[in-house]
C-alpha cells in the first residue's frame, strides 16, 4: 500500500495562495484581480501535486521500481491547467490594459442599466413608461445621470 | 459492433472546426476564403452530427483517442443524449453563421473584425462539441476552457468602452467556474485515483459518502454558474446584451445548455443516488421565478431576453431534479426545444435593432406595420418560449408537469406551481414586449431599409426550425425517452467504454499494456487508501 497522506506543506501553501486569490478577486482593480487569479489557480495547480500523492522517481519503466513511481498523470494535468490559465491571463491582461486606455482606469465598473432599473424601483417608478401616455426620457439621458462609484470625484 | 466502423465519425465536429479554425486563421487577409471555409467546415459538422445521431441510437459509439486505452487514455463518447446535443447545436451554429455573413456583407465588414471572427467562431463550435462528446472529467474541462476562451474573445470583438465592462465581468466570473471545476477535478482524482468518466461511475460509490456529496456539490457549483442557475445567475444579463447579436445569439443558445448538459451527464453518470435533488429543486424554482420577475422589470428588449434565458433554465434542472426517466427525457427534449427557440429570438431582436435603431422599449415601435415579415418571425418564438399551444415549448412544459406530477412530493408540486407562474409571467414579458415594439406608435419613425435577406433567411430557418420540432415531436419525445432510458442504466455506457470492466478498445502495443497494468495497479491502491 502506497503512502497517499499529503505533505503538510503543500496543503499550508495552497490555504495561503487560495486565500490571498480569493481576497485580490474581490476588489475592484482589474490587475488586483488579475493576480488573485494567479495566485487562486496555481493553489489548485499544487492541489494537483496533493492529488497524486506521494512524491517518487521518474515514472518510466526499467528505471525506477514499480511500487516507488510518482504518478504521471496529474502532472500532465497540471500542465495543461497551467497553459490554459497562462493563455486567459494574457487575454485578462490585454483588457485591463485596454480598459485602462478608454476609462483611464481598470476597475470593473457598474452596470448602468441595472443601476437604472434598481434606482426607479428604489424611487417606486414604473419601470418603463408607455410612449402614447407621456415623453420620456431616453435610456441614455437616464443612464448618464446614474451613480456609479468607479467614476467618482475622489479619483487620483 | 457492427456500428464500430463508424467510430471515425466521433471527432470530426471537434477535429474539423479547429483545423478549419488554423486554416481562417492563416488566409486572415482573405474574407472570401475564410467564409467558404467556416461554411463548409460547420455544413460537415452537421452532416457528421446527424450521421452520429442516427447511428448512437442503436448504442453509444466510443472513440479511444490515439488508440490510447480508455481508462488512462481519453475516449469520446457519443451516445443518444450527447448526439442529440451536438446536433441541435450544429444547427444553431450554422444558422448564426450565416445570419452574420450576411450581416457582415450588408456592412461591409467595416464595423466588425471579421478576420479574428472567423477563427474563433470555429473554435467556439469545437469546444462545445468537445465538452459534448467528452468521455472524461478533464478533457470536458479543456472543452470548456476551449469555448470560454473563444467567447471571451466574441464577447469584447471591437473591444469598445461598453464590451469590455461586461467583458471583464464574464471573464471573471468564468474564471471562478473554471477554477472550482479544477478543484472539483483534483478532488475526484486524489479521491477515486481517475477521471474517466465510466470509471468514475464505477469507482465513485465506494468513495465515502460524505466525500462523494462534496464532490457533487462542487462539480454542481462550476457547472451550476456556467448553466446560470438562480444565485449564480447574476453575470449573464448583464454581460450578454452588449455583445453583436449573431454572438448573443449562440451564446444564448448554447454556452449555458452546455452547462446543462455537464449536470445532466454528471448527476446521472456519476451520483444516481440523487442526494442533491432536493436541493436542485429549490434552485430550479428560484431560477424560474426570479428569473422571469428580472425580465418583467427590463425595458431593454435584449436585457428582457436574456433574462427569460435564465428563467427557462430552470425549467430543464427541474426535470434534472426529479431524477425519472420521465423527468430527464422532458428536460432533455426542453433543451433541445430551447437551444432553438432563444437563438431564434436573439436573431430576430438583433434585427429589430438594425430596423429599428435601438432596443429600449421607449424607443421602438409600430414595428407590425412598417416591417411585417419580423413581426411573424418575433412572435412565434416568443409564443413558442411562452408554451402556447401546439408549439414545442407547450409540449416540453408538459411533459415536466406531468412528470413532477407523477413523483408527487409536495415540493414536485410546489415546482409544477412555479412553472405554471414562470410560463404565464413570460407571456406577459413577451406580450408587453410585443405591445411596446410592434403596435405602440413608434416615438420616431425609423428611416425606410431592407434588411438583408440572409439575415432574415437564417433568422427564419431557425424559426422553422422550432416549428419542425413542433411537428416532429412525436419522434423526438421517443427518442429523448430512450436517451434517458440510457442514461439510468448506467451500466451500458461503462460497458461501451470499457467492455471487459477495465480497459477500453485502444489497441495498446505490448509495452505499453505493462504500463497500463502498474498504473492500474496504482491506480487501485489509491482508490482504495481514499
Amino acid at each position: 500500500m502506497i503512502d497517499t497522506s499529503p505533505s503538510l506543506t503543500l496543503v499550508a501553501v495552497i490555504v495561503v495562495l487560495v486565500t490571498v486569490g480569493v481576497y485580490l478577486m474581490l476588489e475592484r482593480s482589474l490587475s488586483r484581480v488579475l493576480l488573485g487569479i494567479i495566485s487562486f489557480s496555481n493553489g489548485i495547480n499544487l492541489l494537483f501535486l496533493v492529488a497524486g500523492g506521494v512524491a517518487g522517481g521518474a515514472p518510466i519503466i526499467g528505471q525506477t521500481p514499480d511500487g516507488e513511481m510518482s504518478d504521471p498523470l496529474p502532472q500532465a494535468m497540471v500542465l495543461t491547467a497551467i497553459v490554459i490559465t497562462l493563455g486567459m491571463t494574457a487575454f485578462l491582461l490585454a483588457m485591463a490594459y485596454r480598459s485602462w486606455q478608454l476609462n483611464e482606469h481598470d476597475e470593473v465598473q457598474d452596470d448602468l442599466e441595472d443601476r437604472r432599473v434598481a434606482r426607479r424601483a428604489a424611487a417606486d417608478l414604473a419601470a418603463f413608461e408607455d410612449a402614447d401616455v407621456e415623453v420620456t426620457t431616453t435610456l441614455d439621458e437616464d443612464a448618464a445621470g446614474a451613480h456609479d462609484e468607479t467614476q467618482g470625484g475622489d479619483r487620483p | 459492433m457492427t456500428l464500430h466502423d463508424l467510430s471515425w465519425v466521433v471527432p470530426l465536429p471537434v477535429v474539423l472546426p479547429l483545423f478549419a479554425a488554423g486554416l481562417a486563421l492563416a488566409l486572415w487577409r482573405h474574407a472570401r476564403a475564410q467564409r467558404i471555409i467556416s461554411l463548409v467546415a460547420l455544413s460537415l459538422v452537421l452532416v457528421a452530427s446527424v450521421t452520429l445521431l442516427i447511428a448512437a441510437d442503436a448504442g453509444p459509439i466510443v472513440l479511444d483517442v490515439g488508440g490510447w486505452a480508455a481508462p488512462v487514455g481519453i475516449d469520446l463518447v457519443a451516445d443518444r443524449l450527447s448526439t442529440l446535443m451536438l446536433t441541435v447545436s450544429s444547427v444553431v451554429i450554422l444558422c448564426v453563421l450565416i445570419y452574420s455573413l450576411a450581416q457582415g456583407i450588408a456592412d461591409g465588414d467595416e464595423d466588425t473584425p471579421i478576420a479574428i471572427f472567423h477563427p474563433t467562431y470555429l473554435v467556439l463550435s469545437a469546444g462545445v462539441a468537445n465538452a459534448f462528446l467528452s468521455g472524461d472529467l478533464f478533457n470536458l474541462y479543456v472543452g470548456f476552457e476551449i469555448l470560454l476562451a473563444a467567447s471571451y474573445v466574441l464577447l469584447t470583438l471591437g473591444g469598445t468602452g461598453e464590451r469590455i465592462r461586461a467583458g471583464t465581468i464574464y471573464v471573471i466570473v468564468s474564471f471562478l467556474s473554471s477554477f472550482v471545476f479544477l478543484l472539483a477535478i483534483a478532488l475526484v482524482y486524489a479521491a477515486t485515483g481517475t477521471v474517466n468518466l465510466a470509471q468514475l461511475a464505477e469507482r465513485l460509490p465506494e468513495v465515502d459518502p460524505g466525500v462523494q456529496l462534496a464532490l457533487q456539490l462542487l462539480l454542481l457549483l462550476a457547472f451550476g454558474i456556467k448553466a446560470a442557475i438562480f444565485p449564480l445567475s447574476a453575470w449573464l444579463p448583464d454581460s450578454y446584451p452588449t455583445a453583436p447579436a449573431p454572438v448573443t445569439a449562440v451564446f444564448a443558445g448554447l454556452l449555458t445548455k452546455v452547462g446543462v448538459y455537464a449536470i445532466i451527464r454528471t448527476q446521472t453518470l456519476l451520483f444516481p443516488d440523487g442526494r442533491a435533488d432536493t436541493i436542485l429543486m429549490w434552485a430550479a424554482l428560484a431560477t424560474m421565478v426570479v428569473g422571469i420577475l428580472g425580465a418583467v422589470a427590463q425595458n431593454d428588449i435584449k436585457r428582457l431576453v436574456s433574462f427569460t434565458l435564465v428563467s427557462h433554465i430552470g425549467y430543464m434542472i427541474f426535470g434534472i431534479a426529479l431524477s425519472t426517466e420521465q423527468g430527464l427525457s422532458a428536460a432533455i427534449f426542453y433543451v433541445a426545444h430551447h437551444i432553438t427557440v432563444q437563438t431564434a429570438l436573439f436573431l430576430v431582436v438583433g434585427l429589430m435593432e438594425r430596423r429599428g435603431g435601438s432596443t429600449s422599449l421607449d424607443q421602438l415601435g409600430g414595428l407590425a406595420r412598417i416591417a411585417p415579415v419580423l413581426a411573424i418571425l418575433f412572435f412565434i418564438p416568443a409564443m413558442n418560449l411562452a408554451g402556447i399551444p401546439p408549439l414545442s415549448g407547450f409540449l416540453g412544459k408538459v411533459g415536466l408537469l406531468q412528470a413532477g406530477v407523477a413523483m408527487g412530493t409536495p415540493l414536485a408540486y410546489a415546482l409544477v406551481a412555479g412553472a405554471i407562474v414562470t410560463s404565464l409571467l413570460t407571456l406577459y414579458a413577451v406580450v408587453k414586449a410585443w405591445n411596446k415594439a410592434f403596435w405602440q406608435t413608434a416615438p420616431v419613425e425609423p428611416p425606410p431599409m431592407t434588411l438583408p435577406r440572409g439575415m432574415t433567411g437564417s433568422a427564419g430557418a431557425l424559426v422553422v426550425v422550432g416549428i419542425g420540432l413542433t411537428v416532429l415531436a412525436g419522434p423526438l419525445y421517443s427518442y429523448t425517452e430512450r436517451a434517458a432510458e440510457t442514461l439510468r442504466d448506467r451500466d451500458q455506457y461503462i460497458f461501451a467504454v470499457l467492455p471487459d470492466g477495465v480497459r477500453g478498445t485502444g489497441q495498446s502495443p505490448e509495452v505499453s499494456q505493462e504500463v497500463g497494468e502498474s498504473v492500474d495497479d496504482d491506480l487501485v491502491e489509491e482508490g482504495g487508501e481514499g
